[in-house]
């Protein structure tokens, strides 16, 4: 069994444009402002919580490939970069980089206008808009910006997906199909998918952006965090429920310690968040939910979590941290990552995988 | 465990599949779509789903579905709920989980392909929420069920098992990839069987898509022909039960034929088109065939992506013809969407499908429509019915974004 270790992290979220200010706006405990966001035929808008516009016009816009894209892959591409920004200062080592973008609701605002423009005409519908639709488009987008990509998957699901996502990099790292994964979340908003949540949730306020980890398996490469376990995906059916789903999820991961982090998926609705809520009772320790302060980003909250999760090991604030990820309509999977470092004391990958009941 | 992995077998096992299930517009199952791909049947009609007055083409191959289901344990709700695509999975699997034999199972990976999933429903709350958006009835249930992932838990509900499931979004190399995935799942060790395919239904936005592109032949599909003006779409599914070869005998279960070689890479080109040389094609062929064990002049016959559209057919005949070199002339090559369209995430799992039906019954598909052969095309392309003796298989899928996927498929004795 080899070691994978996370050797850089990326974020674009409602607090703007990096893991720093991801941090800062955690730390600061505060929700977002939300903006409204106009639906036709209703006068009360809808809350959003949208990415702030760069302070700069990000400089790989100016790429050929990612000129005409949409938020998604503006999003899928900063958070890429600063996910491999250390990385590419190595030589060698991103020979061959491999891919996981993952996806809730995917790229819908090109998808919008573009069927917008099919019910007026067809025959005047943009012919520029239709490829920017695919759920594939910001992974395409990301491999041509980064020129080294081998291998490319996007994943469509539930939030707890990405943790599938990152199992996929884990598996072609231990092929040795690539010598680095990039794994990330991404979701953009508009109008109706703030419209199709407020059917499902109506106190939640969408939002937007990406998460983006690097994981590889040289420990010379470690931001000092290093995976420790991904729980069994537990599916949702009609003989397992989401509440028994995120109980299996939580009971593959270990007891409660105050060194250690819980990063966890609550928002602000009692009713969505009880599963969630019951399965983790038992913790006691530290807990860290953005949902509350970036608010439901989908894939995208996943991906934050995770980084979340890593930063705070890798700036020694705990020296392990779990995910818990108990997705909306398909799964519950848990993570957890620890400290790499020497002398950093918890239960390491193989001892913590060896207390995980199976 | 997702993490930490099983350590990886001592030899990765044989992977043979016991189950498929297909559904095109040529029928829904083993039998009619055997009949129709083994003469080159063409299955394409006037578009009837949504208006294309407006569109430069009209013509599409539609899937008559049944009445009804076949007995599952859905309830009368779920049945309700399903759209096109959603009931072609079902019935896709529902034949591959019959065949094969499988009873009630836990932990059982289902891996799927598609690029619309339930598009029919998102478009139905679209036009719902623009044209009457105080309405709200039925947009919750909209706004759950146009997603993938719950239409691939009506499978794992209907059939009565539980397990994980991926859903691979990688364009029109989904299905491809769904199945090269869930080979790679039992190679590594993390699961015996899977059940792995393609789905997708036709839909207005994704028919308007190709439209605008100028993508789609305003005559008929002809890929690799010197004249071919554009590709038709079609819509369908494709289920396979995989398993290892260890576990099918065990429980005595008869083989359809044996999967051996996946290959998969991202093209950097361009997001809809290939490398004029195919340069990606070619290193997915490569390494399906190192995968498999076996070199072009094992081949004996491609199924293509074989689009129909120019730039497509001129990169990926460039790239057949420089990976099989001296076979070239004598390797049979033809498109099966010349008969069903492009089933987009469907395509590579049904075209997986038809290759197994040549694999069992030795014959060569041969393409619907076809006259004069693109120069760029060094190898023969099937036109007329013949029988064939075919051993081993490869299938070709490509996709917007740029992931290509080839699989290699071995006739069972």
């Amino acid at each position: 069994m080899s070691r994978i270790f996370v050797a850089g992290l990326g974020a674009v979220s409602p607090a703007g444009w990096n893991v720093a200010v991801l941090r800062e706006a955690l730390d600061k405990g505060e929700p977002m402002p939300t903006q409204p966001v106009d639906r036709p035929g209703w006068e009360k808008p809808l809350r959003t919580r949208a990415v702030p516009a760069p302070a700069a016009r990000p400089a790989f816009l100016a790429h050929p490939r990612l000129r005409r894209t949409s938020p998604i892959t503006h999003y899928a591409a900063a958070a890429a970069l600063e996910a491999v920004a250390r990385l590419r200062t190595v030589p060698g080592v991103m020979r061959r980089l491999g891919l996981v973008v993952c996806l809730q609701a995917g790229c819908v605002n090109y998808s919008c206008r573009f069927f917008d423009e099919t019910l007026k005409d067809p025959a005047t519908a943009s012919p520029l808009l239709f490829p920017e639709t695919v759920y594939a488009a910001p992974a395409s987008h990301v491999a041509a910006l980064l020129e080294n990509i081998t291998l490319a998957y996007s994943l469509v699901g539930d939030p707890a997906s990405l943790l599938q996502g990152l199992s996929l990099g884990v598996q072609w790292l231990e092929q040795d199909r690539v010598d680095a994964c990039l794994i990330i979340g991404v979701e953009e908003t508009n109008w109706i998918l703030a419209d199709a949540l407020w059917h499902l949730d109506r106190t939640a306020a969408i939002s937007s952006g990406a998460g983006a980890l690097c994981v590889c398996r040289d420990p010379a490469l470690s931001a000092g965090v290093e995976l420790a376990a991904i729980t069994d995906p537990h599916t949702y059916s009609a003989s397992n429920s989401r509440r028994r789903a995120a109980k299996a999820m939580r009971d593959q991961l270990p007891g409660c310690s105050p060194a250690e982090l819980l990063c966890d998926g609550l928002g602000e609705n009692p009713r969505l968040d009880a599963a969630e809520r019951e399965a983790w009772g038992d913790w006691s320790g530290p807990r860290l939910s953005p949902k509350r302060i970036l608010g439901e980003g989908l894939m995208a909250s996943a991906a934050w979590q995770c980084v979340l999760a890593c930063d705070a090991v890798a700036s020694r604030r705990f020296t392990a941290a779990n995910v818990s990820l108990v997705g909306s309509n398909q799964q519950a999977i848990g993570a957890r990552f620890v400290s790499s470092e020497p002398g950093i004391s918890h239960l390491s990958a193989r001892e913590s995988a060896c207390n995980i009941p199976t | 465990m997702l993490f930490p992995l099983l350590p990886p077998r001592t030899a990765p096992p044989r992977v043979v599949i016991t189950g498929a299930g297909i559904v095109t517009a040529l029928g829904i199952g083993w039998k009619p779509n055997a009949g129709g791909f083994r003469t080159g049947r063409a299955a394409f009609r006037p578009v009837s789903l949504f208006d294309v007055s407006r569109q430069r083409a009209k013509m599409a191959a539609e899937v008559d579905l049944p009445a009804t289901l076949p007995p599952n344990a859905l309830s009368s709700r779920q049945i309700a709920r399903l759209d096109r695509a959603g009931a072609m999975l079902l019935l896709a699997a529902h034949e591959a989980w019959q065949q094969a034999g499988w009873q009630t199972a836990e932990n059982l990976p289902l891996v799927l392909g598609t690029t619309a999933g339930g598009m029919e429903l998102g478009e139905a709350y679209f036009r719902q929420a623009v044209r009457t958006p105080r309405r709200h009835r039925r947009q919750p249930t909209r706004a759950i069920h146009y997603q993938a992932q719950v239409q691939a838990r009506m499978v794992l509900d209907a059939l009565g098992f539980s397990g994980p499931i991926t859903v691979i979004s990688n364009a029109c190399a989904s299905g491809s990839n769904a199945v090269g995935h869930a080979w790679e799942l039992i190679r590594s060790g993390q699961a015996d069987c899977t059940l792995a395919g393609g789905y997708d239904g036709l839909s207005q936005m994704v028919f308007s898509g190709f439209d605008a592109l100028q993508a789609l032949s305003p005559t008929s599909c002809r890929p690799f022909d010197a004249h071919r003006d554009g590709l038709a779409l079609g819509e369908g599914a494709a289920v396979v039960a995989l398993e290892t070869l260890e576990r099918a005998r065990r429980r005595d279960a008869p083989i359809l034929g044996e999967l051996i070689g996946y290959g998969t890479s991202i093209d950097h080109h361009h997001l809809t088109q290939p490398h004029p040389r195919g340069d990606t094609a070619l290193a997915v062929m490569k390494l399906a065939c190192a995968a498999a064990g076996v070199a072009p002049e094992d081949i004996d016959y491609i199924n293509a992506h074989g689009t129909g559209t120019m730039l497509n057919d001129s990169s990926e005949a460039a790239a057949i013809s420089e990976w099989a070199g001296r076979r070239a002339p004598t390797l049979p090559v033809s498109s099966t969407k010349a008969s069903i369209g492009h089933l987009l995430g469907a395509a590579g799992a049904v075209e997986a499908v038809i290759c197994l039906m040549a694999l069992r019954e030795q014959w060569l598909p041969p393409q619907a429509a076809f006259d004069s052969p693109d120069p760029a095309c060094h190898f023969p392309i099937v036109h007329e019915p013949r029988d064939a003796r075919l051993n081993v298989v490869l299938s070709n899928s490509f996709g917007f974004g740029g992931v290509n996927a080839t699989l290699i498929l071995r006739r069972w004795t």
